[in-house]
């Protein structure tokens, strides 16, 4: 097998994964966990007030 | 025991405070080389010469500016979209001295002429080292805080960042393989043509990666944190996370065209660069549609403002350089200052708009606040900064087209119509508007310094506590 025939098969292999990732980007069962994942940046609040931290060392 | 953790804000703090200063000592010596265009005789003996401070100037914005911005902001979202605090903190410190010594050292080899010739890689192989140590540890700590993540999904914004630290770890050990013939001078190892696509190779990724996919990271988590709702579609940062990654890293090549790299790479090039368009655009849609229903927050809201005018200078930049790819643009653009507009539209308006909005997210929660000492100067600051991005490329865009119109002009006797200096003669009121902008550009940061200065005054440091994974409330 010449060194050509695995660079095509690579790039081929590349769009192949790139379309399947695509595909289960769009599928109905990754949608929950993607909702999941969209609200981790809520899931904590960083108002200092409310999560009530403390001023330890100098400025 | 889960109450008394608290995240590791003091790093964070630190890069966020050298991102500004930094970022006021990078663009202050992109004003100075500026200027010397306008003024040559501001040339001032060599270690201040022109072709010496224009590195000091691109290696200080991007990796001491940049840099700096892009730790601040990747360890606090591992931190707090992982729930837990950094792993490794010894060698997240390291990374902060280690960083710095960097740029100090780039900041006295530059100008002393100690380079190695490479594009945004000048640097020579001592500092090389030490860059990819303080990388690895980089990877390190935040890869590491990843795997203890007390969380089921790691957040969009990590993929982002990690595309970014791994990118750029492998970028930066293979273009800068080189044979040291002294302690401050060494030779590629790569010979001809494969040494400048290999440049290239880097070059463009710099841009894909450094400049992209870790401002992209800053993107997905500050503008769904100060709009205050999730990103638009999730799904489309997935595909658009992996389709940078499969096609930035071909695009290179059109920072060749027309020289002895070989035709066909070239089109790949192209070609890749095209195809680049449509995920540069869906991110740029997601992250401006996160707004979608809150769009009256713009009005009152001037960290919104630096993050969304970031946004639409993403998208007229990544517009802008696949048009620039296509070989017969490319013929017009190239050497020209268009190029020199291009790259600021992206920098200035894309990379700086986004680090400043997060940073002034960020700094205030270092000290234990929710807004900086004055909002009213990050108005200011939001201003001055957009004309002069505006006065910036503008004056650039028109320079360029002209000079390259005016070296293509032949005479019907085949004979060039315009001599080399007298394109040079046409550019300077446009160097001088760019001058302007500039300046512009540089007052907005000095605000943004006393801002930050006046929110620290008096403020202890502060430490944020750990919180377990709590319900959305969002």
């Amino acid at each position: 097998m010449d060194i050509n025939d695995l660079r095509s098969l690579v790039t081929v292999l590349g769009l192949a994964c790139f379309v399947a990732i695509c595909i289960w980007a769009y599928s109905r069962s990754a949608r929950a966990g993607f909702e999941e994942a969209a609200r981790l940046p809520f899931t904590d609040d960083d108002a200092p007030a409310l999560s009530g931290g403390r001023h330890s060392k100098e400025g | 025991m889960q109450s008394q953790a608290t995240y590791n804000y003091n790093v964070v703090r630190q890069f966020s405070i050298m991102t500004v200063v930094w970022g006021v000592v990078g663009m202050l010596v992109g004003v100075i080389v500026a200027a010397q265009l306008v003024w040559p005789e501001l040339n001032l003996g060599e270690w201040l010469h022109f072709g010496r401070l224009r590195p000091l100037h691109t290696n200080a914005v991007i990796f001491a500016f940049g840099g700096c911005a892009l730790f601040a902001t990747s360890y606090f979202v591992v931190q707090r979209t992982c729930h837990t605090p950094l792993f490794a903190p010894g060698l997240a410190t390291f990374t902060f001295w280690g960083w710095q010594l960097v740029i100090v050292l780039a900041a006295i080899s530059l100008p002393l002429g100690l380079t190695s010739g490479k594009e945004y890689a000048e640097l020579e192989w001592p500092i090389d080292i030490l860059i990819a140590v303080v990388w690895v540890s980089y990877a390190i700590v935040f890869f590491g805080t990843i795997a203890k993540r007390k969380t089921s999904h790691i957040y969009v914004a990590n993929w982002f960042f990690g595309g970014f630290i791994l990118t750029v770890a492998l970028l930066h050990i293979v273009n800068s393989a080189a044979m040291p013939v002294s302690l401050t001078k060494s030779y590629s190892a790569y010979a001809g043509v494969q040494d400048a696509m290999i440049q290239w190779w880097y070059g463009h990724n710099a841009v894909g990666f450094f400049l992209t996919a870790g401002f992209l990271g800053m993107m997905y988590y500050f503008v769904p944190k100060q709009a205050e709702r999730p990103v638009y579609s999730y799904r489309l940062s997935v595909v658009h996370f992996w389709a940078l990654i499969f096609t930035y890293m071909w695009a290179g090549p059109h920072h060749l065209h027309y020289t002895a790299l070989p035709d066909w790479t070239q089109s790949v090039g192209m070609i890749f660069s095209l195809i680049l368009l449509a995920p540069s655009w869906g991110g740029m849609i997601n992250g401006v549609m996160t707004l979608s229903g809150a769009w009256h927050k713009l009005r009152t809201d001037p960290i919104l403002k630096f993050l969304i005018t970031a946004l639409s200078f993403y998208g007229m930049s990544t517009f802008e350089g696949p048009m620039m790819s296509i070989k017969t643009v490319n013929a017009l653009s190239h050497y020209t200052d268009w190029t020199v507009g291009h790259v600021h539209s992206g920098a200035l308006g894309w990379v700086a708009m986004i680090s400043i909005g997060s940073m002034y997210y960020l700094i205030p929660r270092m000290y234990g606040k929710t807004q900086m000492y004055s909002v009213g100067l990050i108005n200011t600051h939001f201003w001055i900064a957009t004309i002069g991005i505006v006065l910036y490329i503008a004056s650039m865009w028109i320079a360029g087209v002209m000079q390259g119109l005016m070296w293509r002009a032949t005479n019907p006797d085949g004979t060039l119509t315009y001599s080399f200096v007298e394109s040079v003669k046409a550019s300077y009121p446009f160097w001088a508007i760019r001058l302007l902008g500039g300046v512009l550009f540089l007052t907005g940061m000095l605000i943004m310094f006393y801002n930050m200065v006046k929110t620290m005054a008096g403020e202890k440091a502060y430490e944020a506590p750990v919180v377990a994974p709590a319900a959305a409330h969002a």
